[in-house]
Parts: structure tokens; C-alpha cells; sequence
């Protein structure tokens, strides 16, 4: 196996842990780039998306570094992995900052966590911050191997909530359930973190690294 | 649902992790990388590195630390100590972290965390809280921060701290006792849960952890979102899955694999 990996870097969150995450699982023949350059983008055989912060930050550091119509193009093209606000980013509005618009590739919108959600008499914090169960709606190629609920480790307090309900790939549970995890095609798109989510998170990547789709 | 969390803390002089008992003597824990290795293998949910390296020459070696660990542990690791600056906040993240504990400096300079938060985000800003009672018996319960390891009062309400905290968008808030850290006791119960109930964001426990059912305790009377420890699980006392098997066995829910 050999090719390029793109890992794309628009200042957003620290990528190191991404790169490095990719690097461990990928063969040698595997050049990770982490780059904002759209040419290189499009170039790469694969597309890891990342990000941290929030949602009007991030657009604004998608328009900056000129990046919209290269994740949208990859997201349509190639084996592309969302990670957290990587995920969010790819729907239409967010309720975050009073409203932000999106880049608008999937319908649907991200909704903040309603304060005073209990679990077992427990009230719940704001951000989820911590290790939660995936559970698997549907098989997919990067489950390979990761039994259904496994816990994934999440830091958020805004969750996507897409139009298609056939997207749905993975929920959660913290007060309510919500979308972890949406696919389509070549997309893969998780609201955890599987660069910290020690083995299954490891499992995850080497699978994305793996896909042929 | 989602898992109380357990993180080993390493406290790391001049690149060697090292625990005081008590505040008095220090004994050497071992090289870093290797600890953090081994607590990663036990199922570790997070680790947290303090950093109490005296002498600025040997600043450097923390980074160094975070940047080995970084490389082949994959869970989140937090690094605090000294942090002052976004420059440091940012050579933190660089090296691989993936939250900073801003303590000190957020006590002398609270705008700090605010422009830390702005600059960062919250979700890799924690503030660490050092508290101690000072309301005599019979009067309501009332803590204070201190600093400078427990020795300097500052006269703020560890309550109204940790909530302006949360204001000024602290993601997380690691809270010491500083009268039980070292002790092997147990948490200051009334501490945490106070804290924990008056604001929004995780909460972190820590300071006198001495037995398993210490951390039952922090997490179900504390009400605590996580649990940190370092002397039990530093001398092989405990392992961390031990830990969990046994916080299991009492109805708290944490993530063991398989």
C-alpha cells in the first residue's frame, strides 16, 4: 500500500496529534502531508479533515486559507475523514455563534447539547468531555474490526443533526441521542476523536487508511 | 454513556517523575515516557503531566517529554506547571498536548485564561484550582485558593473562582485540596461536589487519594466528572485497571476494554 495522506491544517485545533496518529498506522509507503494547500489536497489519495474550536472560527479559517472548494471537491472524490468540527463543518447552519453558515454538503444542521440534561440523576456537563459509546447503526468498512459500542473519546458541545436519516452511521448517548458518526460514499465523518481514542481509535484510522471505496 | 474518566498524574522535576508524600521527602517514580507507557497499557483514560522543575535551564525537558509521549500514546494528555504565557500555551500544544492547566498564572493574571480560551479554544484550556477550608467547625463550609503549593492565601472564594473560571471560558477544572493532597485520606468531599455543582464544565478531582474506594467516593459523593491520582498508581499499589474493576464493581461506569 503506498500513496499520500493530506492531512488539512487551517490553523483550527492541533493537527500534531492527527499526523502523528496517521503516521503510527500507516505503512511506510505512506507520505502524511499535513498542508493547507489546496493543490496538494487534490492531489492526495486521501483527505483527513480536522478541527477544533468553534464553528465561526473555523469557516472563517476555511475562507482564509482558501480552502472551501478543495474540501469540497475531496469530499466528493476521495476516501475523506472528518474529525469533530471536521464533521460539523460539512452541514448546512450551525446554531453556534448566534448562527453560522456552513460549507453546506450535507443537509441538515448542528444543535448544542439543551442545558440541564440528567442521566441517572446526574446532571450532565457541558462540553461532553470524556470516553462514550459508539453504537453502530450500520456496517461500514472503517467498523472493521471495532465491536459495536466501543467507547470513542469526545470533546463537544454542538452535535450534528442531518436531513438524511440514512446517513446515520454511528449514535451516542448523553442525555439525548445524537449523530457521532455519518457516511455517504467515500465520507466518513465522526464527532470523536480516533486519534485519542487509544486502540479502537488506532483500528479506526488504520481501516480509513485501508479503504478502498 | 459516557465514562468517568481516570487520570495518572505524573508530577515531573528536571525530566523524572517524582512524588512527595506529604510534602516532604521525594521519591523518584521513574523515567516519564516509560510511566506513561505503562498507565496507557492499564487503560488510562487521560494522563496529566505537572511540571515542577525548579530551575528555568531545565524548562526545555518537559517539552521533550510531551513530544515522546505524544508519539506513541494516543489518549489525551494534559501539561501543567508554569504555564504563563499563550507562547507557552502554544509550545504545550506543539509538543503534542492536548489541553494545558493554566494554575499560577491565572490567579495573578485571570485575563490570561480569557485570551488563552479566545486564542486556543476551550476545550484544551483547563484551570487548576488550589483550595483549602478556612471556615472553622460549626460555620458554613467556605474554601480559598492558595497558591504557591498551599502556602499563599489569596482571599478568593474557591466557588466564585471556579465559576468566574468557567466565565472566562476554562474548558475543564482540575481541583486540588491542598489540605488533603499527600495525605492518602481521601478527596475533600464537600470541596468537590461544591465545585462541581456550581459550574457547567467537567471537574476534575484531585489531592489525598489513598485507597480505591477513594475514588468511588470523589466521583459519586464528589459528584466529580474525573478522578486524578499519582502515588497509588506510581508504586504499583494499583494498577488502573484494577481501579476500574473495582469502581465498576460499584456502579460507577468506566471504560474497560473488552
Amino acid at each position: 500500500m503506498s500513496g499520500t495522506i493530506a492531512v488539512i491544517d487551517y490553523g483550527m485545533g492541533n493537527l500534531r496529534s492527527v499526523s502523528k496518529a496517521v503516521e503510527q498506522v500507516a505503512g511506510r509507503g505512506y507520505k502524511v502531508l499535513v498542508t493547507d494547500d489546496p493543490g496538494q489536497i487534490l492531489s492526495a489519495d486521501r483527505v483527513v479533515f480536522p478541527g477544533q474550536g468553534a464553528a465561526r472560527d473555523c469557516m472563517n479559517a476555511i475562507s482564509e486559507h482558501h480552502l472551501n472548494r478543495a474540501v469540497l471537491d475531496a469530499a466528493h472524490s476521495k476516501p475523506f475523514l472528518g474529525i469533530c468540527m471536521g464533521l460539523q463543518v460539512l452541514m448546512e447552519f450551525s446554531r453556534e455563534n448566534d448562527g453560522t453558515r456552513l460549507l453546506g454538503l450535507l443537509e441538515g444542521q448542528v444543535r448544542r447539547f439543551p442545558t440541564g440534561l440528567e442521566e441517572q440523576g446526574q446532571r450532565l456537563k457541558i462540553p461532553q468531555m470524556g470516553w462514550n459509546r459508539v453504537r453502530q447503526l450500520r456496517s461500514h468498512p472503517l467498523w472493521e474490526g471495532i465491536p459495536d459500542g466501543s467507547r470513542f473519546y469526545f470533546v463537544h458541545s454542538f452535535y450534528v443533526d442531518p436531513d438524511d436519516r440514512d446517513l446515520i452511521t454511528g449514535t451516542t448517548e448523553y442525555g439525548v441521542t445524537f449523530t457521532s458518526v455519518i457516511a455517504r460514499d467515500n465520507l466518513f465523518a465522526a464527532q470523536f476523536h480516533p486519534e485519542k481514542s487509544a486502540g479502537v481509535g488506532l483500528k479506526l484510522l488504520q481501516n480509513f487508511i485501508n479503504w478502498e471505496c | 454513556m459516557l465514562a468517568k474518566r481516570i487520570i495518572p498524574c505524573l508530577d515531573v522535576d528536571a525530566g523524572r517523575v517524582v512524588k512527595g508524600v506529604k510534602f516532604v521527602e521525594i521519591r523518584d517514580a521513574g523515567d516519564p515516557v516509560e510511566v506513561a507507557r505503562r498507565y496507557n497499557e492499564e487503560g488510562a483514560d487521560e494522563i496529566t503531566f505537572l511540571d515542577i522543575t525548579a530551575s528555568s535551564d531545565d524548562r526545555d525537558t518537559i517539552v521533550h517529554v510531551v513530544e515522546q509521549v505524544a508519539s506513541e500514546v494516543f489518549i489525551p494528555l494534559t501539561v501543567g506547571g508554569g504555564i504563563r504565557t499563550t507562547d507557552d500555551v502554544r509550545r504545550m500544544l506543539n509538543a503534542g498536548a492536548d489541553k494545558v492547566a493554566i494554575n499560577t498564572a491565572a490567579v495573578f493574571n485571570p485575563t490570561f485564561v480569557q485570551e488563552a480560551t479566545e486564542k486556543f479554544g476551550s476545550q484544551c484550556i483547563v484551570v487548576a484550582i488550589d483550595a483549602k477550608q478556612v471556615s472553622g467547625e460549626g460555620e458554613p463550609l467556605k474554601w480559598e485558593i492558595f497558591t504557591h503549593g498551599g502556602r499563599k492565601p489569596t482571599g478568593l472564594d474557591a466557588v466564585d473562582w471556579a465559576r468566574r473560571m468557567v466565565s472566562y471560558g476554562a474548558g475543564e477544572i482540575l481541583l486540588t485540596s491542598m489540605d488533603r493532597d499527600g495525605t492518602k485520606i481521601g478527596f475533600d468531599l464537600g470541596l468537590t461536589r461544591a465545585i462541581s455543582d456550581a459550574v457547567t464544565v467537567p471537574v476534575i478531582a484531585s489531592g489525598g487519594v489513598g485507597t480505591l474506594q477513594h475514588l468511588v467516593d470523589g466521583v459519586i459523593q464528589g459528584r466529580a466528572d474525573a478522578v486524578l491520582a499519582a502515588s497509588i498508581f506510581h508504586f504499583a499499589e494499583y494498577s488502573i485497571e484494577e481501579a476500574k474493576r473495582y469502581m465498576m464493581e460499584q456502579g460507577v461506569e468506566v471504560r474497560l476494554e473488552s
